[in-house]
This record gives C-alpha cells, sequence and structure tokens, in this order.
C-alpha cells in the first residue's frame, strides 16, 4: 500500500457512499462519452490511413489546400489558411479553460467574458471551415468527385475527397453541437442558474466537450493537411 | 480563515499560470509541426520525407497529451479514472498498426497478382487547367 500516493485512502474511496473515481456522476459520464467518440473518430481516421496506405497514389495536400480568402488569383499559400483555423481552435480552447476556472470560483462575471470569446473562437473556426469547404466546391470536389490529381499526376480516386468531406464534416458537425452547448451554457450562467445551484460543475462538463474538439482537430489537422 | 483564503489565491495563480504555460506549449508544438510541413515540401527525398512525417506523428501526440492532461485536468484525477480512460484507448495501438499494415500489404498483393491495374493507375493524366488550355489553343 505504500506505492499509492494519492491524499484519499483508497479502502475510502472504495468504501461506498461516494464515487470511487473522486468525481460526480455527470463528468465521469461526459469522459466515457468522449472515450467512445474518440473511438469513432479514430475508427474514421484509421480508414483513412488503410485506403491511403492501400492506394498506389495519393494527391499533395499541399497542392490542393493552398487557397486563402481574399487572396489574388494565382497566388499559392499552402497550410497558411489551416495554421489560422488551428490556433483559432487553440486559442477557443484556452479561453474554455478560463471559463472553467473561473467557474469554480464563482466567478459569473469572468465566466461570462470567457465563455463568449469561446463562441467567438468557434463561430470563426465554423465560418473558416465553410469558406474552405466552399472553395473546394467550386474547384468541383464534393463526394463522389475529385478534380485533384496524385503527386505523381496519375488519375486520383475519389476515396481522397470522401474522406476529406466526411471526417472533416464530422468535425465541424462537432464544433457545431459546441458552439450550441456553449451557447446554452452562457444563457444559464445569464439567468444565474448555476448561482442558485452554487456551483458551475455544468461548464465543467461542456468544457470538457469543446476541449475534445481541439484534440480531434489536432488529428484531423496532421492527418489531412500536413503529411 | 485569513490563512485559508490565502492558499486558495496561491492555488488559483498558479492554475491560471499553468494554462498560459500549457498554451504556450501548445502554440510552440504547433510552429514546429508547420515550420516541418513547409521544410517538407522542398524535400524529394522519400526516406527524409517519411522521417520529418514521424516526427510530426511525435509532435501530434505530445500536443494530445498535453490537451488531454492539463486543460481536459485528466492529470489531476484519481489515478483510478485516469486509468479506466486511458487503457480502453490503449487498443488504438494494436488498431493503428494491424489496419496500416493490412492497407500496405493489399497494396502490394494487388501490384503484384494484378498488372495491368498497376499499370493503368500509373498513366499520367492532364490537370484539368493544362486541358482547357489546350483546347483554347487548338481552337
Amino acid at each position: 500500500m505504500s506505492t499509492i500516493t494519492t491524499t484519499v485512502a483508497p479502502t475510502k474511496l472504495w468504501g461506498g457512499g461516494k464515487s470511487p473515481f473522486n468525481v460526480e456522476y455527470g463528468k465521469l459520464m461526459m469522459w466515457y462519452f468522449l472515450m467512445s467518440d474518440a473511438f469513432t473518430f479514430g475508427a474514421f481516421l484509421i480508414a483513412y490511413g488503410t485506403t491511403r496506405f492501400a492506394s498506389n497514389g495519393w494527391p499533395n495536400p499541399n497542392e490542393v489546400f493552398r487557397s486563402f480568402p481574399f487572396a489574388p488569383e494565382g497566388v499559392h499559400a499552402p497550410l497558411v489558411f489551416v495554421s489560422v483555423m488551428t490556433f483559432i481552435l487553440i486559442i477557443s480552447s484556452v479561453t474554455m479553460v478560463l471559463a472553467v476556472h473561473a467557474g469554480k470560483k464563482m466567478d459569473k462575471q469572468a465566466v461570462v467574458k470567457n465563455l463568449i470569446l469561446t463562441i467567438i473562437g468557434g463561430i470563426a473556426f465554423l465560418s473558416c471551415q465553410a469558406w474552405e469547404w466552399n472553395h473546394l466546391h467550386n474547384e468541383g470536389a464534393w463526394w463522389g468527385a475529385n478534380p485533384f490529381l496524385n503527386a505523381d499526376g496519375s488519375q486520383s480516386l475519389n476515396h481522397f475527397t470522401n474522406f476529406f468531406f466526411t471526417i472533416t464534416g464530422f468535425h465541424g458537425f462537432h464544433v457545431l453541437s459546441g458552439v450550441v452547448i456553449n451557447i446554452v451554457m452562457l444563457i444559464m450562467t445569464l439567468t444565474d442558474k448555476f448561482e442558485q445551484r452554487g456551483h458551475y460543475l455544468m461548464i465543467e462538463k461542456a468544457g470538457l466537450y469543446w476541449h475534445f474538439v481541439d484534440l480531434v482537430w489536432v488529428f484531423v489537422f496532421t492527418c489531412f493537411y500536413l503529411i | 480563515m485569513a490563512h485559508s483564503a490565502d492558499a486558495l489565491h496561491h492555488d488559483d495563480s498558479a492554475t491560471v499560470k499553468e494554462i498560459w504555460k500549457v498554451t504556450g506549449i501548445l502554440s510552440l508544438l504547433t510552429i514546429v509541426e508547420l515550420i516541418l510541413g513547409f521544410w517538407m515540401m522542398g524535400i524529394s527525398s522519400t526516406g527524409m520525407i517519411m522521417t520529418i512525417k514521424g516526427s510530426i506523428v511525435i509532435l501530434m501526440i505530445a500536443k494530445a497529451f498535453y490537451i488531454v492532461a492539463y486543460f481536459m485536468h485528466l492529470k489531476h484525477e484519481v489515478k483510478n479514472l485516469i486509468m479506466t480512460i486511458v487503457v480502453p484507448l490503449a487498443l488504438f495501438i494494436w488498431f493503428i498498426i494491424a489496419f496500416l499494415y493490412e492497407g500496405n500489404s493489399y497494396k502490394d498483393l494487388k501490384n503484384r497478382y494484378d498488372p495491368y491495374k498497376k499499370q493503368q493507375t500509373e498513366i499520367k493524366v492532364q490537370k484539368n487547367e493544362e486541358v482547357k488550355e489546350s483546347k483554347k489553343s487548338a481552337e
């Protein structure tokens, strides 16, 4: 028993009367939901990887994702727009942590401020993605249509666009749900729902979901745009 | 009473400091990833490209660790909770290795036993823009 360093003795944790995980029920269930969601995203990304490994050629992402809003015709800026999207999501994740932290201190003003910033970040990300989808669609890319060639100049299959739109679409839908959840949290904060309850634990659960969305983007960004 | 308030305040500033430190680390890792990505564009050697891609994947996993451990606060939870989340996710190690190996093996077998198909996938095609331009010049 000398190896256990936690302050709460394990016998007390498993003695009944409280959660052996030392968290409330809702937060534990949020963790399990996120774990199952991680498997869904993981399955999508692994299917993408398997298909890519099974193909003789694949388009070069730097030749596909090279556009930027308001850029003049013919100017190619690979990786630039997607870096902007990545930083938007990281910053919105930081403001979400600050909102959760403010909630622990029962600081309503700071919770409202940081939640609004997080919502703005989420909407900004969604706008970027909408622009990119629209741009690719105008280039002729969609589910079942791939105008791009493989890196070696041979004909590319539709797998590339199918996986791209399915996975970024599924992620974008998660971002959209996250924004809606955050707006609900904002309304509940403004109407003093959490003040009446005496705690802001709900914000923590919304925060976990929002960080998960950021986490998935780390993988999507790497798998589609970088490598 | 004053003592406990002071302890709370100290804890508060430490937490905020940790949040900004992790933000800095995440930004730094992203910038390194992007530098590697830009660097990779000008390289033609396959071995070098694979090395850079491998480094990017390692950086990606480091980023994921920082988000889960600090932003999602998992590092500060009880060990039981950490294990119930992390151990099932270890399935991904087998998952990734098995499926990528399978995809690669499928490609190799297909190329070996169906050379006609392989030839078909190697035909170079003109880009749409080039096709349009050549049509224009023909007119």
